[in-house]
């Protein structure tokens, strides 16, 4: 860890790099979450109507449970497990491949703090450029929801609209941000450790790309419950 | 010059190397061989330090590498360069990449110097119109010639090689071998070779260092090793039926 947020060699060549993180892990994810924030915004939509057919439900019902759905949990735990197949097994990976292939080792030989060139502008860059998957998601999914009320006739336009405003919590947006911020690390360090600490060869590089997801996944589990604890109440 | 002194290294109860002393000298191609298995990797690992010996001294001009701090192993990493087996490109990077990687860690040229004294690494290997290529979209032997033109790029002291024939076909294996010999002869280099490609021992050998079980049994240079009488030296040099022939030739060529 000391070593991963110690100072790196040259700053210039670690912000290159953190763009560049930014780009491979932040910026190509995008129209994965945008096309699993479209698909499941709406699919939530279409759910919440079913359960909420009640003379005793208001109209808007849909509209307002999909948006604190979407902001409460879809925006940020559920996709920080979808990030952490995706990106957590593409570090894991990266890093293993280049362990085993001796081309960290060529790193530390030149004199590089290894681990701080190559884990501090992933870690840097993904919570970065987490908050804008974040607000991509969240607009998506709402889309989601939206076009369902365009294209059937479930529910109308106008009341799915007055309802994805009505009651609006300001603070639940900003959880959903905050959350995603610890996601980002957990997924980012996580994966990073998998990947760098990999012994052998191919057949354990994979099998550290898995052990990234799943540790990765489990963990960002339990931090839900403790943020939500901590932040909601 | 590096010296090695009473080196030692165990590995879960278990002695790799028991009180190994070799010098390797500078401007000559030192080779380390011995059988798989018998420490020589184990070694250079101690002697560029991916691995921290249990006693002994590694002195690099008289400055031992197992004294210095943080700092100094740092300096001191920046004035050796290294070759491995599998070349250790970096993936993401082009040829030219590579080569420019360790002068923009830690020279303080501009970056038209980075990249003539890069091009200059390039011609030195014979790699020219390559630059932009990627090291999966070259050969190995081509992959070495990269990886020995970054190792040069700094100008190192010291070069290390572990196994820099391995996988490649005999004439590139030749080829890798020559340019090694002259880089080392041209700059004045403490280069040091694991190996156990015979025709590496008997063509650039000038100062052959045998480790055998973890004890370095026998030291000398490629001539000299057509007549040693150590007999686990020439059970592995002369393993097959061609260096046999090899060494009953030379031996019949130098009674007459």
């Amino acid at each position: 860890m000391r070593s991963v947020f110690g100072r790196p060699n040259r700053w210039k060549v670690t912000m290159q790099r953190t763009l560049f993180e930014i780009n491979k892990l932040g910026v190509d994810s995008i129209p994965l979450v945008i096309i699993i924030s479209l698909f499941i915004g709406a699919v939530i939509a279409i759910q919440m109507q079913l359960n909420t057919e009640s003379p005793l439900m208001p109209a808007y019902a849909v509209g307002l449970a999909t948006r604190d759905i979407v902001l409460l949990e879809f925006s940020n735990s559920i996709l920080c497990l979808i990030l952490a197949g995706k990106v957590g097994s593409n570090i894991a990976s990266e890093i293993g491949t280049m362990r085993v292939t001796e081309q960290i080792d060529a790193l530390e030989i030149m004199g590089v703090n290894s681990a701080n060139f190559l884990v501090l502008p992933k870690v840097v860059g993904f919570i970065f450029f987490m908050p804008v998957l974040v607000a991509f998601c969240i607009a998506t999914s709402l889309l989601g929801g939206y076009l369902v009320a365009v294209f059937t006739d479930i529910i109308t336009v106008s009341r799915y609209v007055y309802g994805i405003q009505a009651m609006f919590i300001e603070w639940y947006v900003w959880y959903g941000f905050i959350k995603s911020l610890f996601f980002a690390f957990i997924i980012s360090t996580v994966s990073s450790f998998c990947g760098y600490y990999v012994k052998g060869g191919a057949l354990e590089v994979g099998k550290a790309s898995t052990d990234a997801v799943v540790s990765s996944s489990i963990l960002i589990l339990l931090l839900d419950v403790i943020l939500t604890k901590l932040l909601l109440q | 010059m590096i010296e090695v002194k009473n080196l030692t290294k165990s590995f879960d109860g278990k002695t790799i190397l028991h009180g190994v002393d070799a010098t390797f000298y500078t401007g000559k191609t030192n080779l380390i061989i011995g059988q798989s298995g018998s420490g020589k990797t184990v070694l250079v690992k101690s002697l560029v330090g991916l691995l921290t010996p249990d006693s002994g001294e590694i002195l690099y001009d008289g400055r031992d590498l197992l004294t210095m701090d943080s700092d100094q192993i740092k300096q001191l990493r920046q004035e050796i360069g290294m070759l491995f087996q599998g070349s250790a490109l970096f993936d993401s990077e082009t040829v030219l990449g590579n080569v420019m990687f360790p002068l923009v860690m830690f020279s303080d040229m501009t970056k038209a110097e980075m990249l003539d004294r890069a091009h200059f690494c390039l011609e030195r290997v014979n790699l020219k119109g390559a630059d932009n290529k990627y090291p999966s979209e070259i050969s190995g032997g081509m992959q070495k010639r990269v990886a020995i033109a970054r190792a040069i790029a700094l100008n190192p002291k010291y070069l290390f090689c572990d196994e820099p024939n391995s996988g490649l076909d005999p004439k590139t294996s030749i080829l890798i071998d020559e340019l090694l010999s002259d880089i080392t002869h041209e700059y004045g280099i403490t280069t040091i070779i694991n190996t156990h490609d015979m025709n590496s021992v008997l063509g650039i050998g000038e100062n052959i260092i045998f480790i055998n079980k973890g004890y370095r049994e026998w030291t000398g240079n490629n001539e000299a090793i057509f007549h040693s009488a150590n007999e686990a030296l020439n059970q592995f040099v002369f393993a097959t039926e061609l260096f046999q022939r090899v060494k009953e030739y030379i031996m019949n060529t130098a009674h007459k």
